[in-house]
């Protein structure tokens, strides 16, 4: 566990370059960023900007080429293996042949939790995605909403203090991502942990974060960060405050500048 | 290239596998040979040999290894012995002979694709039929679905022997058959092909008030192509068994009668180059499909 | 003359009845559904019977349902011999050897991507052989008796079913892995968690199309060599003596056990794969 001080994710100089038929593609060049316990972080910017990439160095699942990152003063790699985070993707990905419940138990059956211990802890992640009573439904019969909202319950089902969301409510339509937005604040509130959320969308980031990271592409890197200034209790007509609205002003600014670059 | 090599990796691994089971499958009847011809074997007896292990005798009688390579009447012949005898039927005998692969090869060949073209064609024009109507679609298609369930095989004996009694013989049996197995498979695809437009692309035709045949024509038939294609692949490769299978009962020759009499007279080589020549045939009827579904499609635009 | 004439006539009455059925109101109900094909069925026997009737048609070329039926009644005791010999212990036995080796042989192949690269295109070629052409060497080596019919089997259902099943273990998509790495999962659960699952709808596509050539292994290598006993024997043997009955008779146990068989098989999948959403409608 990291001093609360120190970062829990680091990166400097992070490079990495993809080897393609076409030459090579600077995916991140040169990012450095430090994230805090209790953060909530965005990360946003056009396609190709890299920010799912960062998440993946994060996970471990993308080797950088270049640089250093920590994840609980860990490589990414002893972090994934040490189960230091969840991971929440675009689609649900839920398993059509296990129920919600079973989804939900599979990673611990996985990390080898006891049986006792498992059916105790659905119930307790059902409960913090409103999903109690649903367990014993496959994930066909429920609809888009719901489904993103128990893979959610997955990655929270063994504790890991931080969450790793690759936007995760990119299908959604906007009132179901209202409603979800504003439940993910209320599970932050109450669950204190680590969020990394990757999203196109300038309100939502603006909504959800304490951080806000702008990134642009060609080479994938970081053109701004912005510290919310907004409460740590956000209404959902937050959305209407000169406040809101200004913090919205400086991202689409700096989505505007990454851009100028390319032509 | 990569994908070549790993390819010829696992042939030559089966081909070395191969080799060293000669000795082995076929140990027993050398020894036994050569222990007529005078030489000293392990064991000497007859009788204690029978209860021996094929490992152990290949073992004790190191000297006989060479031979087992080259035996007349093998259990398993050495694959340079099969390349001989094919290379043997296919160039060395005039073809006419019957003892040519290319004369046997040419009436199975011959029984494949009159029996194939039958088969595909009849398997069409049924598709068609029950994609327009809805009656036919209800009483033939389960049929059709549950007849690929049932081996229709059974029936090649019958066939032959019932065409020959009503004056039907050579050709046209064989072909009856290759026709019936490759008709099925053809049915079944193309319906699938023939209604796998989606209802967007359905609707847009009619709002062109399209009639039925301008959206067959248009539409249902180019989409099916590549479920054609797959079918046919199919009913080619079955076609081919029906043609060797309807050999079996009848003398005229063919790659199926060559295998049944290798396997009376015990000419196990002769078996053994049969079969190649018909894998080497169905190989080449498939690649040649292959071959024209990827220049149709291309010129499709669909590869 | 009045048989055909009584064929013809039946022939419209029912093809008008299931042209009325199928596009009457209730076409989509399973009752209906389920008629249509049976009536169809059993205007095409009765036709059979009539024309054979009609025609005169020698029983060495064609015998009527009825006379079929007959000799099914009184030989089952023949039949049902035949069916154990040729089934049981020919078909049966060499299609759970040849399914489980391809299995154990696909989870090895899927595991070894040099495995995978060279041997799929040999599977893929030997899948469209005439196997069936092994049938003579294989009763050379492992005799006359069903153990040789076992040995057929699984030579023809081995690269099907290795093929289906290899196939299905590479269809996970990249998310799904991903989902897997980020528990740090190990091999073993990926595949038993993950990729056997998404695997079972095109495990069970190789153990339908098997059970059709298990049964063609196990009569056509009869046809090379048997006791005197089996499907494939009795048909080679009847045809000789010209009695086409028997043979039919044989025909319609294959049918029975054949579509049986695949509908055993079907039924099991239905259970396994009920999320698959080709089972959930």
């Amino acid at each position: 566990m990291a001093a609360p001080d120190l970062p829990v994710i680091s990166a400097s100089g992070l490079d990495l370059t993809f080897q393609t038929g076409d030459g090579p593609v600077h995916a991140l060049k040169d990012v450095a960023l430090d994230i805090h316990k209790g953060d909530f972080v965005s990360f946003i910017g056009p396609s190709g900007c890299g920010k799912t990439t960062f998440l993946r160095c994060i996970a471990g699942l993308e080797q950088p080429t270049g640089g250093t990152l920590s994840v609980n003063d860990m490589t990414p790699d002893a972090a994934r293996c040490a189960r230091a985070y969840g991971y929440v993707f675009q689609a649900a990905g839920l398993y059509p042949w296990r129920t919600i419940a079973r989804n939900i138990t599979l990673p611990l059956e996985i990390m080898g939790y006891a049986k006792a211990e498992q059916s105790a802890r659905v119930e307790r992640v059902l409960e913090l995605v409103e999903l109690a009573g649903f367990g014993a439904k496959y994930p066909w019969q429920l609809s888009g909403g719901m489904q993103q909202r128990a893979s959610i319950a997955r990655a929270l089902a063994f504790d890991a203090d931080i969450l790793l969301m690759d936007e995760p409510f990119g299908a959604l339509d906007e009132i179901v991502r209202d409603h979800l937005n504003e439940q993910l604040l209320a599970l932050w509130a109450r669950t204190q942990k680590t969020i990394c959320f990757v999203t196109h969308s300038i309100p939502e980031a603006v909504y959800l974060s304490t951080k806000i990271v702008v990134m642009s592409p060609r080479p994938g890197r970081i053109s701004d960060v912005i510290e919310s200034t907004l409460p740590k209790t956000r209404p959902l007509d937050i959305r209407d405050s000169p406040e809101f609205i200004e913090i919205a002003h400086r991202v689409r600014d700096g989505l505007r500048a990454g851009h100028a670059d390319d032509a | 290239m990569r994908n070549v090599s790993p390819v010829l990796m696992v042939v030559a691994v089966l081909l070395a596998l191969w080799y060293l089971a000669v000795p082995v499958m076929n140990i027993k009847e050398t020894v036994t040979q050569l222990e007529r011809g005078g030489a000293q074997v392990v064991p000497a007896s007859a009788q204690e040999r029978r209860g021996a292990g094929h490992f152990g005798l290949v073992a004790k009688n190191t000297f006989a290894i060479p031979a087992t390579f080259v035996q007349d009447r093998p259990r398993l012949p050495a694959p340079h012995q099969v390349g001989a005898e094919l290379w043997d039927g296919v160039v060395g005998k005039k073809i006419t002979s019957k003892r040519s692969l290319v004369y046997h090869g040419s009436i199975t060949l011959s029984a494949t694709l009159l029996g194939f073209a039958i088969g595909a064609g009849l398997g069409i024009l049924l598709a068609v039929g029950i994609v327009h109507s809805r009656v036919m679609d209800k009483s033939v298609m389960p049929w059709a679905i549950v007849s690929q369930t049932i081996p229709i095989i059974a029936l090649a004996p019958m066939i032959v022997v019932v065409l020959y009694s009503a004056g039907l013989q050579g050709l046209f049996p064989k072909a009856v058959i290759s026709a019936y197995l490759s008709f099925f498979p053809v049915v079944v695809g193309m319906v699938k092909g023939l209604r796998s437009p989606d209802a967007a692309q359905l609707d847009l035709l009619k709002t062109y008030n399209a009639s039925t045949a301008q959206g067959f024509w248009k539409l249902r038939l180019p989409a099916s192509m590549p479920y054609l294609f797959a079918s046919l692949k199919i009913a080619i490769a079955a076609a081919m068994v029906g043609a060797i299978v309807g050999e079996l009962p009848v003398q005229g020759g063919g790659l199926g009668n060559r295998m049944l009499t290798g396997s009376y007279y015990g000419q196990t080589i002769q078996i053994w180059s049969a079969l190649f020549a018909a894998a080497i045939l169905a190989a080449s009827l498939v690649a040649l499909i292959s071959v024209i579904q990827r220049g149709t499609l291309k010129r499709m635009g669909l590869s | 003359m009045t048989y055909l004439l009584l064929a013809l006539i039946l022939w419209l009455a029912l093809w008008a009845l299931n042209t009325r059925l199928a596009n009457g109101p209730s076409s989509e109900t399973r009752a209906v559904s389920l008629a249509i094909p049976l009536i169809f069925g059993a205007t095409l026997l009765a036709i059979w019977e009539l024309v054979v009737r009609g025609l005169d048609v020698p029983l060495v070329i064609l015998p009527p349902p009825s006379l079929i039926a007959q000799t099914f009644a009184t030989q089952t005791a023949i039949l049902w011999a035949d069916f154990v010999q040729t089934f049981v212990k020919g078909a049966l036995t060499g299609y759970v050897i040849g399914c489980a080796a391809a299995f154990l042989t696909a989870i090895l192949v899927d595991r070894y991507a040099l495995l995978k690269a060279g041997l799929l295109p040999v599977g893929n070629f030997m899948a469209a052989l005439p196997i069936v052409g092994t049938a003579p060497i294989l009763v050379m080596w492992f005799g006359f008796d069903w153990q040789s019919k076992a040995a057929v089997v699984v030579v023809m259902v081995f690269f099907p079913m290795l093929i289906n099943t290899v196939a299905g273990l590479g269809e996970t998509t990249a998310m799904q892995r991903d989902l897997m790495r980020t528990y740090g999962a190990s091999y073993a659960q990926t595949l038993t968690k993950l990729r056997l699952p998404v695997a079972m709808p095109f495990i069970f596509n190789g153990l339908k199309i098997s059970t059709t050539l298990a049964l063609v292994g196990a009569i056509v290598a009869e046809f090379f060599g048997s006791p005197t006993l089996g499907m494939g024997f009795r048909i080679s043997t009847s045809v000789g003596q010209l009695a086409l009955d028997m043979v039919w008779a044989e025909i319609v146990v294959a049918a029975l056990a054949g579509s049986a068989f695949y509908g055993i098989i079907a039924a099991i999948e239905k259970g396994v794969t009920f999320w698959h959403p080709s089972q959930r409608t």
